[in-house]
């Protein structure tokens, strides 16, 4: 079977909405709930957190997430048991974010062969360096059609990108910012940066990521990309929320209506 | 100087790729990649420069007052039936052996034209030692500190402060060193360009370890000169130190790593014992992973979540160890030992009383493992005293029997 991020990016090359969530948060059992009603009110892709003790790349909204959903028990043995079955439901292309420690410790392997049995299509673990990954795990990320996706930032060599590029599959997450998740950085300032991404014409879709936060940034960055990718503004609308159908409906709407 | 030593040959240094045996390499986010390939790519080049050469040699001499005095312990060596010497890096400037790092790193980071620098920091030591180079340098200076270390180490959070650096609090995970480290990084991603993180221990991304291995290992090349001159040989049977992260250990083990025949012993943290659930005993309760974008041993949950380990120092009060350590552990080259809160202190009391020298309460965790050695009388064991007690002294008061 293609790959779901395959598909999606078949039919849809502007404006693809991807949100980030943490596994087991704003409780341990809304990973369902919010990935139901992200697919309802119209998220494209569903990038899903699995929470470290060291998140190394987060700020502090994601990484309180983090420990939060672990104070509530989420685990990776947790998070499959309640993806099991989840594909009945959901549609949506589905990318589980997190760092090496916890899937090196779970088995790279069985990782990648449980990531296949529930249906996850995609996984950024944005500390795995690509000459591990090229050296060491490629074979099995494909042999379970598993798309591995790599970062590229504004102080990414040209080279470099095209290296990654090579090794990216599914798409590439564009760092709008040399920075941690959830810093507010001027868009304005990456225009050359995202102009220069474009001009490389990479066989790889690109979504941006990174300070995208509202309506406003979501289409900036969608301009020159085929879309962006939105986490810590969305994990702050939900740690208080009573309802998650209408907290999920309300956010994304003030996104992409 | 032989910090710049090729060490292609060597079974126990880094390799090309940046890994000790299966440990090491630079498990880095993306947006770190340039400043840490910058490192990789000049390190070697800026330690071997005869300019960096003279200029360290002369800081280290003038500065922190190198060469560090290798010192017959007589009492001490007749109560351990052995010859034990002493090396004396409590005498340094600013009291530990961190200050021979920090001056190398600030050199390096000059001659990257960095304008600013950031640090973590446990008990405060490396912070202090950090803050003191910026001084010198005139650089901007940043300390990342656990927010519950800056409650406990307030005399050192002061001295950084008047050394003129800017103390940050880690609020983040459990708000001690390993979250200080965190903060750091997160600092380093925020601050490409200008920036340099001069990290305090022989642990993260290649190439840290082994650069902090040989700004160090200035340790053991006065270890040899001072040995052979006091009895005729470079070689010792035995070298002691404490490791945390590893740097002490690092530099008093660097120039004997080849020898073979000297046994080098390591004294990690047993805390209130190695399985009473407050330990920092990384070789005995670690499994493999990646920490500080290392791979190497460290103390973790089935899950792969990082634990808070625990000893009465500070300094030790850490859940990994650097993958030159974690190699030289699976390697069998170096014996790990492990010592309670109770042993160290015992140790540092024996030796205050025995030789009127206060040690670190980290230091004193190496003293502490002279009683378990099969040591005779012709013995010849050099411990590293890593530092001074100073810090510790309430500490020590309030254990002090009565």
């Amino acid at each position: 079977m293609q790959n779901r991020i395959d598909q999606l990016f078949a039919k849809k090359q502007h404006g693809v909405l991807n949100i980030y969530c943490t596994a087991g948060f704003p409780e341990l059992n809304d990973t369902l709930p919010v990935m139901t009603a992200l697919q309802q009110y119209g998220a494209d892709l569903i990038e899903l957190g699995m929470p470290f003790s060291d998140p190394l790349a987060d700020g502090p909204v994601i990484q309180d997430s983090s420990t939060k959903a672990l104070q509530n028990g989420m685990s990776l043995h947790v998070l499959f048991e309640q993806l099991a079955g989840f594909r009945e439901t959901i549609q949506v292309p589905v990318i589980l974010m997190g760092y090496f420690n916890p899937v090196l410790t779970y088995g790279v392997e069985a990782f990648c062969a449980k990531c296949a049995a529930v249906g996850v299509d995609g996984i950024i673990v944005p500390d795995l360096p690509m000459a591990e990954y090229e050296h060491e795990y490629r074979p099995l990320f494909e042999k379970y059609n598993l798309h591995l996706i790599f970062l590229v930032t504004p102080e990414t060599s040209e080279a470099r990108i095209r290296k990654i590029d090579s090794l990216s599959k599914g798409f590439i997450y564009a760092v709008s910012s040399s920075s941690t998740t959830g810093k507010d950085k001027d868009m304005k300032d990456q225009q050359a940066y995202f102009e220069r991404l474009k001009n490389l014409k990479l066989s790889n879709p690109v979504l941006i990521g990174f300070g995208i936060k509202d309506k406003a940034t979501f289409e900036a960055a969608s301009a020159h990309a085929n879309g962006a990718i939105i986490g810590t503004a969305f994990i702050k609308a939900i740690e208080h929320s009573r309802n998650i159908d209408e907290t999920v409906k309300t956010f994304i709407s003030g996104i992409i209506q | 100087m032989d910090i710049a030593i090729n060490t292609g040959n060597s079974r126990y240094q880094v390799d090309k790729n940046g890994y000790y045996g299966r440990f090491g390499g630079a498990y880095i986010p993306e947006m770190l990649y340039p400043n840490v390939e910058e490192l990789q790519s000049q390190y070697l080049a800026i330690l071997s420069d005869p300019s960096f050469q003279q200029e360290f040699e002369a800081l280290l001499t003038d500065y922190v007052g190198r060469p560090s005095p290798l010192y017959f312990a007589k009492r001490l060596s007749e109560k351990y039936k052995s010859k034990i010497y002493l090396k004396r890096e409590d005498l340094n400037h600013t009291g530990a052996h961190k200050i021979n790092n920090t001056i190398g790193q600030i050199l390096v980071a000059k001659r990257l034209g960095k304008t600013r620098i950031i640090a973590e920091t446990g008990a405060g030591q490396h912070g202090v030692a950090t803050a003191t180079v910026c001084a010198l340098m005139g650089l901007e200076c940043v300390v990342y500190m656990g927010s519950i270390d800056i409650e406990r180490q307030a005399p050192n959070v002061a001295r950084m402060k008047m050394l003129g650096a800017t103390v940050v609090a880690a609020t983040s995970g459990s708000k001690t060193l390993k979250d200080a480290t965190n903060e750091a990084i997160r600092d380093w991603i925020n601050n490409p360009v200008n920036t340099h993180y001069i990290l305090g221990t022989a642990a993260g991304p290649h190439p840290y370890p082994d650069m902090v291995a040989r700004l160090q290992s200035v340790i053991s090349e006065e270890i040899k000169k001072q040995l052979k001159a006091k009895t005729g040989s470079e070689d010792p049977n035995y070298v002691v130190a404490c490791i945390g992260g590893g740097s002490n250990a690092a530099g008093a083990y660097f120039h004997y790593l080849d020898r073979e025949n000297v046994k080098l012993v390591a004294v990690e943290a047993a805390g209130h014992g190695v399985h009473s659930g407050h330990s920092a005993a990384t070789t005995q309760l670690g499994t493999i992973g990646i920490i500080h974008a290392s791979k190497t041993l460290l103390m973790q949950t089935d899950d792969g979540q990082i634990t808070e380990p625990y000893s009465i120092s500070a300094g030790l009060d850490y859940p990994g160890i650097g993958p030159m350590h974690a190699h030289l552990y699976e390697s069998g080259r170096a014996q790990f030992l492990s010592a309670t809160d109770e042993e160290a202190l015992a140790a540092a009391y024996e030796l205050s009383l025995l030789e009127g020298i206060i040690p670190a309460m980290e230091s004193a965790h190496a003293l502490a493992k002279l009683k378990d050695l099969p040591l005779k009388e012709e013995d010849v064991v050099v411990v590293c005293l890593s530092g001074r007690g100073d810090k510790d002294l309430d500490t020590y008061i309030r254990h002090m029997k009565k």
